[in-house]
């Protein structure tokens, strides 16, 4: 296991690598650009010039880039180019709503989808399983704004159940909590489910259809016993992946429903660094969420060692 | 030829490529013939007639600035309908070159592939919110911002193909009669490839259909002059309460557009390329 371990976190430098050029890059082209602005209109190039020295930016690409990984790795994200605070300072400000909504979305999304999947591999071809694919594609194609916005018509507008909008921290009362958060995680969770489901009753029908569940019908094992101690434990793998690959979608989602229900979370600094300009935030939550992405998945890797025995690295 | 051909009727004959299709069809016809379908111009502001519920005179009624959103709608599919098509050809053309180089390359293909996957770890969305936001919205950099987050999957579709065919006999058989490289890909490797790179398109078009409207709605995307579905929904945002109809029409083409493309994908899927029929198609949103 530690040995494991070891080789797939060195697995992780490579993409880390990556990660890194890109968004360097990123921030090398908008350093460029902002030199150029700095001198303004009709500027001479000896100007320029003397502005690219003093910002550091007349050394090797390699050497700057070197800088601005140290930079990196000892904490410094940059600053906001309108608020002067660090950008790591900014995000961790705004993190709990994204992660309270990522938490409850996902704890959701599994809590129906999981069964959703298993009942529709069951009764394949029947009508649940229709249903259920029917709703999968649906879901699918639906835009979670749209979604959020026919969510708010139905039921603060005309029902008068939820908050309509905002959020309230979890230590300040769970009630509160709960009515602001339900309906953006509601919009979120549609895309997810349909996702998680689909995936549940692909691996289910598999493992369905194997000897040992014949084998275990026989021996009179109840239906619910052999679709869930056998069938489900064997297609855990793929929808435990699915579950960690889906994770990236809801952060596309996340910008999206704060943006609705305007949860002060990383997506609404995210907008607002967009409407300001404010580059360094946006390259900041880009590294953020990708370094999340490739931790998530060491962690999916390292479940499915548990989960299933068969897998040896 | 006639095998292509038949496969092609039989694809037909799928009711979802038939069900998403037809409407597809419809939808482009709407957005070719949108000056035929209206008379009020998507852009001419008339506040005298602002927020008027739809009805008579306005099909969809007005936007805030009393622009008829039934026009919106119809030039907008324009936009949406041209952005999907474009990213989706555009991702699956440099896809397939990086995946084909990678799977025939086999001293390039350590190397792409660590990109590949760097690149996939970046979240698409937020990589297109930062080279628009960088570069400036244009449907240039708008399309680029869409594509290239895209590229991954297909190269890694295509490399894995290239993999499983390049051991079959024909091939083996192909290089043994010393014929080039070039015509190996071409003539032997690709047209293998076709059936799973068309079922991918469709997923990327659909994603690119959404991830448009997304960055529009979230001021990143194409000028909020353009009368594009998701400029219009960002423009209804504030009156929601009192037009819903603003944010509501445009959003209904979106999902309908999306729900087509979808389910013609799936139904390519499962006559065009019975070993996807597995997976789960791309999502993004």
């Amino acid at each position: 296991m530690g040995r494991f371990l070891a080789l797939r976190l060195i697995a992780t430098i490579p993409v880390m690598g990556v990660v890194a050029i890109v968004v360097f890059l990123l921030v090398r082209i908008d350093r460029g650009k902002a030199a150029a602005q700095l001198c303004g209109d009709n500027c001479p190039p000896e100007r320029l010039a003397e502005i690219m020295t003093r910002l550091g930016m007349d050394r090797p690409i390699w050497e700057q880039f070197a800088v601005w990984l140290v930079q990196l790795l000892e904490g410094d994200f940059g600053r906001s180019i309108q608020s002067q605070i660090p950008v790591l300072r900014l995000i961790g400000d705004r993190i709990e709503p994204t992660l309270s909504l990522a938490a409850t979305t996902l704890l959701f999304s599994v809590v129906v989808a999981v069964p959703m999947g298993i009942v529709a591999a069951w009764q394949h071809g029947k009508w649940p399983d229709r249903l259920i694919m029917i709703f999968s594609v649906i879901g699918f194609s639906v835009p979670v704004f749209v979604l959020g916005y026919i969510l708010i018509l139905v039921f603060p507008l005309n029902l008068g159940w939820f908050h309509v909008q905002g959020f309230q921290s979890i230590r300040d009362g769970v009630g509160g909590f709960l009515s602001r958060i339900a309906l953006p995680t509601l919009a979120l969770s549609v895309i997810y489910i349909a996702l998680v489901a689909r995936i549940t009753r692909t691996s289910m029908l598999e493992a369905l259809s194997q000897d040992y569940i014949r084998t275990a019908y026989a021996k009179g094992a109840a239906t619910h016993a052999v679709l869930i101690g056998h069938a489900l434990r064997n297609a855990a793998v793929p929808i435990v992946s699915v579950i960690g690959i889906g994770l990236v979608l809801l952060i596309g989602g996340v910008v999206v429903t704060e943006t609705v229900f305007n949860i002060p979370g990383i997506g609404r600094l995210t907008v607002e660094a967009i409407l300001g300009g404010d580059h360094p935030i946006i390259q900041g939550v880009l590294l953020v969420f990708s370094v999340i992405y490739v931790l998530i998945n060491l962690v999916i890797d390292v479940l499915y060692t548990m989960l299933d025995p068969r897998i040896r690295y | 030829m006639r095998a292509r051909a038949s496969s092609l009727r039989l694809a037909l004959r799928n009711p979802g490529v038939a069900a998403g299709g037809g409407i597809l069809v419809l939808l482009v016809a709407m957005a070719v013939a949108a000056p035929l379908l209206t008379d009020h111009d998507p852009t001419e502001l008339t506040p005298r007639l602002r927020l008027r519920a739809p009805g008579g005179e306005h099909l969809l009624g007005t936007d805030m600035a009393g622009r008829d959103v039934w026009s919106r709608v119809a030039y907008g599919a324009r936009v949406s309908l041209f952005i999907g098509f474009a990213a989706a050809v555009l991702a699956l053309s440099a896809g397939t070159i990086v995946g084909l180089v990678s799977g025939y390359v086999r001293a390039l293909d350590g190397l792409l592939m660590r990109v590949m996957d760097g690149l996939m770890a970046i979240p698409g969305i937020l990589l297109a919110i930062a080279l628009v936001s960088l570069s400036g919205a244009s449907l240039e950099t708008v399309i680029l911002a869409i594509f290239v987050p895209e590229i991954p999957r297909v190269a890694r579709l295509v490399r894995s193909i290239v993999l499983s065919i390049r051991e079959e006999p024909f091939v083996e058989a192909a290089i043994g009669l010393g014929t080039p490289v070039r015509s190996i890909l071409w003539r032997h490797i690709l047209p293998n490839t076709l059936p799973a790179l068309i079922v991918q398109g469709t997923y990327i078009a659909a994603s690119a259909i959404l991830i448009e409207a997304l960055l529009s709605f979230i001021g990143a995307g194409l000028s909020p002059t353009l009368p594009t579905w998701g400029n219009t929904i960002a423009e209804g945002r504030d009156v929601f309460q009192r037009a819903p109809w603003i944010i509501l029409a445009p959003g209904a083409f979106l999902a309908a557009t999306v729900l087509a493309i979808n389910v013609m994908g799936d139904g390519l899927r499962d006559t065009l390329d019975p070993r996807l029929a597995k997976r789960v198609g791309g999502v993004t949103q």
